[in-house]
């Protein structure tokens, strides 16, 4: 079974680090197919958050197909993420490293990479939203 | 939980209180669906004392009115069985043990769920036979709500509750009062006073913001962060992020400017950086613009 975590001061609403962290577990591996969640009280009583945050967390990730809600047994793993191969991954994975570096020499700290990565991240998301509106 | 009710919990219409000359609360209209869990939020003497009493019926307002559960708030058994009220200090009879108090609400109380209130303090860990007043705060606190609980309330009105416990009493707490939400599925609905933001964050899904005796705030949060935006950006002439949208407070430096916006649309300036806001930085952006002096009174003491 799934323990959950909520920091209250990471700026993540509390529903995505529910989210996150279910979906965290199956990419890992802690939870597999057929995995029974905790319900809703004991989540609730186990981190102190309101109910309905955790009820959204649940339909957020049933809408993604993830866990299915069987009436009167509780809530369970249906399927893992969809994504790219682990092959992507571990490509993905090099040639972020080999920018890191990069970046490390051009005398970059964690901070400024990291907020260079939000930024950037942020600029593409604009950019699929203003493409998705028609305006770009 | 059926959040989608669509009925109010609370709901205020200009509601005022004023003592001699001074408004301890002035013209506040509120709605509070039922089975949020409503954060009161505001600098100390914002009126949220009085707001949580005028809705208890232990005050009269001077003016406007307020419709709880269905009804005007009043000193009679009917109104007073479905409202828990726990008053800042948690008072208790400090000679009398949590089973002498459990045992007095069931004579002064319609309906009264003594078992799940020793069950609750059992399970907690707290001796039900000791003086009240030799127990540790957060072990009252508890106490506390435990009673207030054992009315099986539809609403419950909670003044500063966790200002004086230590963080781990505090989650313990918020664990009680949310379960208790849990188990009602969507049929208890809270407001709750405090000045610990992070707490609220976790455990609230609506805001009331007071500064000044009036409100400034009021709405699901959720919605509320993302009516809001922060603009960091050169300082420059603002008056066409004004001409879109509401600022609500703004910063600026000699090189920068930094906005707390209610947005009127998408933001659009590419000299401005666009982040999301926090909770707590909305709380303190509405402080400020009602009152600068308010900031020193916001804690941010932190979660663990």
């Amino acid at each position: 079974m799934i323990s959950f975590r909520v920091d209250g001061r990471s700026g993540v609403p509390p529903y995505l680090q529910l989210v996150q962290q279910v979906r965290q577990a199956l990419r890992m591996g802690v939870l597999d197919v057929g995995d029974q969640l905790p319900t809703v009280r004991e989540v609730v009583a186990e981190v102190a958050v309101n109910p309905n945050t955790v009820l959204k967390a649940y339909r957020d990730l049933e809408r993604e197909g993830l866990i299915e809600a069987r009436s009167g047994q509780g809530t369970f793993v249906r399927r893992r993420p969809a994504g790219p191969p682990p092959t992507t991954h571990s490509r993905l994975g090099r040639s972020l490293a080999r920018w890191v570096r990069e970046a490390r020499e051009a005398g970059l700290d964690d901070e400024a990479i990291e907020s260079l990565l939000k930024v950037t991240l942020r600029a593409a998301d604009q950019a699929a939203a203003d493409f998705d509106e028609g305006i770009a | 939980m059926n959040e989608e009710t669509g009925g109010l919990a609370i709901e205020t219409s200009g509601l005022t209180k004023r003592y001699r000359r001074a408004a301890a609360l002035s013209e506040c209209s509120v709605t509070v669906p039922v089975g949020r869990i409503s954060a009161l939020v505001g600098p100390n003497g914002a009126g949220k004392s009085t707001l949580l009493r005028l809705l208890t019926g232990l005050a009269w307002p001077t003016g406007g009115s307020a419709v709880v559960l269905g009804g005007t708030p009043r000193q009679d058994p009917a109104f007073l069985a479905e409202i828990g009220y726990l008053a800042q200090d948690v008072p208790l009879y400090g000679r009398l043990s949590a089973e002498d108090h459990v045992r007095a609400g069931a004579r002064l109380n319609l309906r009264w769920d003594g078992a799940a209130a020793r069950t609750r303090l059992r399970q907690l860990g707290i001796p039900l036979d000791r003086a009240v007043g030799t127990l540790s705060g957060g072990q009252r606190a508890q106490v506390g709500l435990s009673l207030a609980l054992a009315k099986r309330p539809r609403l419950l009105l909670l003044d500063e509750p966790v200002a004086a416990l230590d963080p781990l009493a505090r989650r313990h707490f918020l664990s009680t009062l949310t379960s208790a939400v849990a188990e009602s599925d969507g049929g208890l609905t809270v407001m709750l006073s405090s000045h610990l933001i992070a707490d609220l964050e976790r455990v609230c899904d609506h805001l009331i913001l007071l500064a000044e005796a009036r409100v400034q705030l009021c709405g699901d949060i959720e919605d509320l962060l993302a009516e809001h935006m922060v603009l960091v950006g050169p300082r420059k002439d603002t008056s066409a992020i004004e001409r879109a949208h509401t600022i609500v407070h703004a910063t600026k430096t000699p090189r920068q400017t930094t906005l707390v916006i209610r947005r009127g649309g998408p933001v659009i300036d590419p000299a401005y950086q666009a982040e999301d806001i926090s909770l707590e930085d909305l709380v303190l952006a509405y402080m400020g613009a009602a009152a600068p002096a308010a900031y020193t009174h916001l804690s941010t003491v932190g979660e663990e």
